[in-house]
């Protein structure tokens, strides 16, 4: 089975690349350029394409689809009504699938759930990422906040912590935001 | 009374404007809703998102509504157009030298005399063994059947004597640059765009092909407009409030603002203003120019569905072969525009509501009082550049003077 998986971020491409690994019989694409996609889809003539739902160019390959009908091989979007379930799965994901005519849905069903799992997992990778870049950034605030605190009211790194903290409590807002402020009102005070 | 929250998908264009200002300037909190908004770069995942619940409603090309109805492509989910969002707003553009061959750059063509120029040059490619080839932004769109309308009564076979691709609005100008297409017919602000970056020229607009073609509609799914009646009836009534602060000049600056951000459109203000204000640089470097109507968003009951105009639309289906005649499919793809619902959203305000829900298109050639329901409207002409008319009971003989 020829998959074609079409994404312009290399870097998801390769991980769902690396979950179909678990499946037999299957040769994988991928295509990350938005130039010529035409012509390397018709080149390859896959079984199935998997195209994530932010991509520029799914009009474009869903026109040549519609096209390919009078093909020997004509795909279509993933109809199957009955798997309704597993296509509303893939777009709460991400994905798109597109199949050739005539592919069992037995076949189908894993491939797809596989993609759906690894774009899931993707997403989530890049949540945590964001995730540790926010926190990395919200502590070098803190920090900046400290000194500050430290050098004009002359207090002790715990100290000045806890004056941060006192006032985020009192306040219900976060140590960050606090500090934030406080860099922000420090900055407008010093002209910087 | 509660806020109700409504989603919306849209693509990034100037006419997905009147939902996005109803939710700025505060008309969708005055009707007690709050929108939300998911922004998409293919008309594919726009729908995805519509049949699949992560939007309620969305800024959509009229035939891929009725496409979806039919069954075309994928399996048939019948889908509802109960407010137009506007009519045309597209331009034709070339690439500069073959614009500079059909027309005087800087100043819209005649139709006729452009197409009979353009006819020139494709023979001239075609000599060369070579097929122009143009961009429209999906198979089922307004944009690639007025443009195949335009070129077939200029004697240009489309699929035939030129090609025609689907290219993604926001590569139009790079496509263009690049030389993978000789022309598109798109939305602003990618007319625009091109001719900013002078890899284009815009020639046409497609006001001039049919000056009130109908262009993007809020859809929904059947099954979502049944079971969020109130809330789509309190979306339309914000809508109408939305036009009427868009189509005022005083406001026009302040929009362009909006519709720019990131969030919405994503492009420059001083082009999204030119479409907003009637006023399109046509090419590189020239003094805008103004075309009344070139885009069309509220009066004449400019939202209003007109069955007929979901007719049109499926007779070019037939035209080119999209779709198979069936005259039972006449009826459900005139079944997608939802007139019924407009009226019933409308008829609480005052404001204008015909009293017909079909009419002869391209029939009104000059100001002409139409019967209302309520309110008054005068519509002025409404022909299609080569003079015919479309009578949405008898398509069967408007299909036949073409094959």
């Amino acid at each position: 089975m020829k998959i074609a998986i079409v994404d312009e971020s290399a870097a998801r491409a390769s991980i769902i690349e690396e979950g179909l690994a678990q499946l037999d019989d299957r040769e994988v694409f991928i295509l990350t350029d938005r130039h010529g996609l035409l012509a390397r889809i018709q080149e390859i003539a896959p079984d199935v394409v998997l195209i994530d739902l932010g991509n520029p160019s799914r009009d474009v390959l869903e026109e040549y689809f519609a096209v390919s009908r009078a093909l020997a091989r004509p795909i279509a979007m993933f109809v199957d009504e009955s798997d309704d379930d597993a296509i509303a799965a893939s777009i709460d994901a991400g994905v798109s699938a597109y199949v050739v005519d005539g592919l069992s849905a037995g076949r189908i069903r894993p491939l797809l759930d596989l993609a759906v799992r690894r774009f899931n997992a993707f997403a989530r990778l890049q949540t945590d990422l964001a995730e540790a870049q926010g926190k990395l950034a919200e502590r070098e605030s803190i920090d900046k906040a400290k000194r500050i605190l430290m050098d004009s009211k002359r207090l002790s790194e715990p100290q000045a912590y806890a004056e941060l903290r006192k006032k985020a409590m009192s306040s219900n807002r976060r140590i960050a935001d606090i500090a934030e402020a406080l860099i922000t009102a420090h900055d407008l005070l010093e002209g910087n | 009374m509660a806020t109700r929250d409504l989603t919306i998908g849209f693509m990034p264009l100037v006419d997905a404007c009147l939902p996005i200002l109803a939710q700025v300037h505060g008309f969708a909190e005055e009707e007690g809703l709050r929108l939300k908004f998911i922004r998409d770069v293919s008309w594919a995942t726009v729908l995805d998102r519509l049949l699949y619940g992560h939007s309620d409603a969305a800024h959509m090309l009229a035939p891929l509504a009725i496409a979806t109805t039919l069954g075309l492509g994928r399996p048939a989910q019948k889908m509802a157009a109960p407010f137009v969002l506007g009519l045309n707003g597209n331009g034709i553009t070339l690439r500069t030298d073959l614009a500079a061959a059909v027309c005087p750059p800087g100043v819209f063509g005649d139709p006729r005399a452009v197409g009979a120029a353009l006819k020139l040059e494709v023979a001239r490619a075609l000599a060369q063994g070579q097929r122009l080839r143009f961009g429209v932004v999906h198979r089922y769109s307004s944009h690639n059947y007025k443009l195949r309308y335009w070129l077939a009564a200029s004697g240009i076979r489309p699929d035939v004597d030129v090609e025609i691709v689907t290219v993604a609005p926001p590569f139009v100008a790079d496509a263009l640059a690049s030389g993978e297409i000789d022309g598109a017919c798109v939305g602003e602000p990618w007319n625009s765009l091109s001719v900013e970056r002078n890899v284009g020229t815009m020639v046409l607009a497609s006001a001039q092909i049919w000056r009130r073609g109908v262009e993007k509609v809020l859809a929904m799914t059947e099954a979502t407009l049944d079971a969020k009646r109130e809330e789509t009836e309190a979306l339309i009534r914000a809508m109408r409030k939305a036009g009427r602060h868009f189509v005022d000049p005083a406001n026009w600056e302040q929009n362009a603002a909006i519709l720019a951000r990131p969030e919405f459109i994503g492009a420059d203000p001083v082009l999204v203003r030119r479409a907003i204000s009637d006023r399109l640089v046509l090419a590189h470097g020239m003094a805008p120019v103004h075309f009344a109507d070139f885009m069309f968003q509220y009066s004449e009951a400019a939202n209003f569905p007109w069955v007929s105009q979901a007719a049109w639309l499926y007779s070019q289906m037939v035209r080119w072969n999209h779709a198979t005649f069936d005259a039972a499919d006449v009826a459900r793809a005139a079944g997608v525009f939802r007139p019924d619902v407009y009226r019933s959203a409308i008829i609480s305000t005052g404001d204008d509501l015909p009293a017909a829900n079909s009419k002869v298109e391209g029939s009104v050639s000059q100001l002409t009082q139409v019967g209302t329901q309520q309110g008054s409207i005068t519509l002025s002409a409404n022909s299609f550049f080569d003079g015919r008319s479309f009578d949405p009971d008898r398509i069967a003989d408007y299909l036949a003077h073409d094959s």
